[in-house]
């Protein structure tokens, strides 16, 4: 068995045993990412020099009995989080040059606690997307098949995670951005509860929706990296003063009579039939489990993506006004303030991006305001309700966390629409502010990952954990690797 | 025809809080450029505003301070925009949910109080600034500026002069010094106001179209912009031109208001509530705490000048514009100083004196129990009130009591009977054809011969005895 293919927890007894170091641990993993990326193009950046570095100084903490949770492990982030001194380009040529001078609040935390840096991976521009086809630096295969898209936008870190050209990484999920990827590649993804997890350092897209959150090989691997990121920031005012349980704690734990709710509104015409009868399996598998099914209902769902893509769109057309090229990042030469300022962001963001930011202008200008974002907000506020309404019945919800497997590149480039209804499953969770997870729950007759989706209460995720993991120790998908 | 003048202030106000509304930089004035700059307040990706707590308690003083209910929620929002010194291409200020509203302040014009209604005060963060010269084709921004709190003050559209817009503004400046909450210095940009104008017809209901007056960077130019402003509007109403809602820039080299954009030209600012920050809810207690807290303000001290001195509401008015002013009064009459005198004195010769030195009464050197004394020196007829102003000068420029002063110089009150009369008899036998044609009925030469008597007697000669003497004398 290779280290790099190894989750957390197995390397960490390994390294704590002194069977292996973490310098051997790190070189292991760049061995790997030498030998697939050039097919997988996960990363945007490689830091192996600053790897070897960590990893070193890591092994002389673990030496020195110093030990701490991530002491050796090696870790991809997805390039929108801020890293002090490192390149930070949110797949966009607008940042092509950024570096920052700071470090997200997750980065930070994930260093104290000894991890080592593998290196920045890639996104769909700003998060905009679900497939990554819309990284302005290039595209990234799913690991399943070479041929297709890893999902996204946090589609360079779940493939890294499945390629194993990293021990776990770090994503984004602003409509389903972490848990859709995580499913099309075969990984676990949790999307927390917003608030949960600090912002600070993230490059906003939608800064209501916006959550940082884990990819792991297995569900013990994301409740450990929870524990680690989340918790208030005082640099991120939306991070909520909620205490933070030891989420490994729930791991393990039985699930006899934990009520789950099957929404059937999730259950849809034009579902895959294969992601269909994989995710019904599931379900009668938590049925074995001692759980208990129920059918419920969450009447707006239908409502989720248009509601997403007003209040989506609003937020990222302000957020991304900050790109003007006056003061860091790319600037295209002109004569004049507003020649510079329009050339700078026609030449500088992609067509993705400025197709959402004309849709977020739109819908925030002055007589359409109403209409579209303030009709917004009053559906989210049903949606979220939806859930409340639900969650007074059961304990967690589930759902299949996307409608098809990986599709092919250039599948749904052409009509966008097609592009977002990838997200029709994980939307409404975002707008709710609660929390989910994708684990593997089965593979096509093609060999793609299918992925289940479990979405908690507000701050609950350790009932969703509790329920993935006894589902996951009960079949083996999270132990299939991709044939690279 | 008669117009009546419509006119609704917006009035900017930097907040004095040492740090900025949404980060931990300085809020100093004149540090060299971007020397006070951090990634949130240059708008770097993935930062986020920490609200200062500070900010939020001026602004809820403030708006106490002016009658205002303090809103139980409230919100930030973001208005849209871009501009090099706005860095994040939006400015986060408030717009659906003020912090402040329904409030008033009270002006006083031709010793009649006046009531102005506030519509609302509410936050955001100060711009920073463009510089152009030195940059050659290019222009540089300074970020210093950028984030430093703002309240943003908005009048009714209660104001029917530009006298009143000027007491309206000296009276926000009052309060807001009182309050400690903003150096109200128009010049160094603390305070900025801009005007919505408008003229109709008196008697008219519906108010006419109004323009909006902007860059009005000093007090002077409050009530001229004003005044040229309603000029130009109703001359254009006169001569049958239709006023055109816009947007007008004070240029006060010139005088004039300056086209600067249509209302078709008016950005749409797209605001929408800020997601990056959560709403406010101010505490009860807490806002109780802060009533409790505020000083005395200038308008009940007005009343009680008035109704506990005794003095018209103009003197009133004037000394209570500034705490200290008001405190430096109160302190003379605790010392003996008859009220209408310190008024007076104050409104007089210190002011004068003040700005001749161009002092603040903070760094005033005269103590105001030394005005006091001085008063008590002319009430008993130690020297005259002639003298007294010599006294005063010397007391405002030594730091000395006003009796070591008229010891010093001999400025003792001449009321020796028989060391005047001497003067006056000399003074009559040396006019006899002045003393002829007042005994012929010219009685204002009376006023020459107490000017030749005090020129003897270098102005010591007791002016009551000396009129006596002079009455007696001539006829």
């Amino acid at each position: 068995m290779e280290l790099f293919s190894l989750s957390i927890s197995e390397l960490r007894s390994m390294i704590d045993k002194g069977e292996v170091s973490a310098s051997e641990v790190t070189a292991s993993v760049f061995r790997r990412i030498n030998a697939v990326e050039g097919r997988i193009k996960a990363y945007v950046t490689l830091t192996g020099d600053k790897a070897g570095e960590m990893a070193e100084k890591a092994g002389g903490e673990i030496a020195a009995g110093r030990k701490k949770p991530l002491s050796g492990i090696p870790m991809a982030i997805k390039d929108n989080m801020c890293t002090k001194g490192i390149l930070t380009t949110c797949a966009s040529k607008i940042l092509s040059n950024f570096i920052p001078p700071y470090e997200s609040t997750v980065t930070t935390k994930l260093a104290a606690n000894g991890y080592v840096l593998t290196g920045k991976t890639n996104l769909d521009e700003f998060a905009m997307g679900s497939s990554t086809e819309n990284s302005g630096l290039h595209e990234t295969s799913n690991p399943w098949d070479i041929e297709r898209i890893p999902g996204g936008s946090s589609g360079g870190s779940a493939a890294a995670v499945a390629a194993d050209e990293c021990i776990a990484a770090l994503g984004s999920d602003t409509g389903g951005s972490i848990r859709q990827p995580a499913a099309l590649c075969g990984v676990v993804g949790l999307k927390p509860t917003y608030g949960r997890v600090s912002r600070y350092g993230l490059v906003a897209f939608a800064s209501s929706l916006d959550q940082i959150g884990p990819i792991t090989k297995n569900v013990s691997d994301s409740a450990l990296l929870l524990n680690i990121i989340s918790g208030r920031d005082r640099f991120d005012s939306t991070s909520a003063p909620v205490e933070a349980p030891d989420f490994t704690s729930f791991i393990g734990k039985d699930i006899k009579g934990l009520k789950i709710g099957i929404p059937k509104e999730y259950f849809i015409e034009g579902m895959d039939p294969e992601v269909d009868k994989s995710v019904k399996n599931a379900v009668r598998k938590l049925e074995s489990l001692g759980a208990i099914p129920v059918e419920v209902s969450l009447p707006h769902t239908g409502y989720a993506v248009a509601t997403y893509y007003v209040l989506a769109t609003s937020e990222a057309s302000s957020n991304l006004a900050r790109y003007d090229g006056v003061k860091y990042g790319f600037r295209a030469e002109a004569g004049e303030l507003m020649e510079m300022y329009m050339k700078t962001r026609a030449q500088g963001f992609g067509a993705e991006v400025k197709r959402r930011i004309m849709l977020g202008t739109f819908t925030l200008s002055s007589g359409y305001y109403d209409a579209y974002y303030r009709k917004a907000q009053q559906v989210r506020t049903l949606i979220k309700k939806d859930f409340d309404d639900v969650f007074g019945l059961v304990d967690l919800v589930v759902t299949p966390t996307t409608p098809t497997p990986a599709f092919k590149f250039g599948e749904k480039t052409a009509d966008p629409m097609q592009m977002y209804l990838a997200d029709i499953f994980t939307i409404s969770v975002n707008l709710a502010g609660v929390p989910a997870i994708s684990i593997p729950c089965g593979f096509t007759s093609g060999n793609l990952p299918v992925g289940l989706q479990m979405i908690g209460k507000h701050f609950d995720e350790g009932t969703i954990l509790k329920a993935a993991y006894a589902y996951e120790q009960s079949t083996e998908w999270h132990m299939r690797k991709p044939d690279l | 025809m008669k117009y009546e003048v419509v006119i609704g202030l917006e009035v900017h106000a930097q907040m004095l809080t040492d740090t900025k509304i949404f980060c931990g930089c300085s809020t100093k004035f004149g540090s060299g450029p971007n020397t006070q700059t951090c990634p949130v307040c240059i708008g770097m990706p993935g930062v986020l505003p920490v609200f200062n707590k500070k900010a939020l308690e001026f602004v809820i003083r403030t708006g106490l301070a002016m009658n205002c209910d303090i809103s139980a929620y409230s919100r930030f929002a973001r208005k849209n925009y871009f501009y090099p010194d706005l860095p994040k291409g939006y400015q986060i200020s408030q717009y659906e949910h003020p912090i402040c509203e329904h409030g008033h302040i009270e002006i006083v014009l031709d010793d009649k109080i006046r009531r102005i209604g506030i519509t609302r005060i509410h936050m955001e963060e100060d711009a920073g600034k463009n510089i152009h010269e030195g940059a050659g084709n290019y222009s540089f921004v300074d970020l210093n500026r950028t984030g430093v709190p703002l309240m943003e003050i908005v009048s009714e559209p209660d104001i029917r002069s530009p006298e009143e817009a000027s007491e309206y503004m000296k009276k926000i400046r009052a309060i807001l010094r009182y309050l400690g909450v903003c150096d109200g210095n128009m010049e160094e940009g603390s305070l900025r106001c801009d005007a919505n104008v408008s003229v109709r017809p008196e008697g008219q209901n519906e108010f006419g179209t109004r323009a909006e007056v902007k860059n009005i960077n000093s007090f002077r130019f409050v009530e001229k912009a004003l005044e040229y402003e309603i000029k130009r509007q109703i001359k254009r109403v006169e001569n049958g031109d239709t006023i055109i809602q816009e947007t007008r820039l004070w240029n006060s080299a010139k005088g004039v208001t300056e086209s600067m954009r249509s209302k078709e030209e008016a950005h749409d600012y797209r605001y929408f509530p800020e997601p990056d920050l959560a709403p406010i809810i101010p505490d009860r207690a807490w806002i109780d705490e802060i009533k409790s807290s505020l000083p005395e303000l200038p308008d009940a001290k007005r009343a009680r000048f008035v109704s506990g001195f005794g003095l018209p509401e103009y003197d009133a008015d004037l000394l209570t514009s500034e705490r200290s002013l008001a405190g430096w009064f109160e302190e003379a009459v605790g010392a003996g100083g008859q009220p209408k005198a310190v008024s007076n004195w104050i409104n007089g010769e210190l002011s004068r004196l003040l700005n001749d030195t161009n002092q603040t009464i903070d760094a005033c050197p005269l103590r105001p129990e030394h005005l006091a004394d001085m008063l008590k020196l002319i009430d008993n007829g130690t020297i005259s009130g002639k003298i007294a102003k010599t006294v005063f000068k010397e007391m405002y420029v030594s730091g000395k009591d006003a009796e070591t002063i008229v010891k010093e110089k001999g400025l003792l009150q001449i009321s020796d009977e028989s060391a005047i009369e001497k003067a006056v008899d000399d003074i009559i036998a040396n006019h006899p054809n002045e003393v002829e044609r007042f005994r012929a009925g010219e009685e204002k030469l009376l006023g020459f011969f107490v000017g030749q008597v005090m020129k003897a007697t270098k102005g010591k000669a007791n002016p009551k005895i000396l009129n006596e003497l002079l009455k007696k004398k001539l006829t």
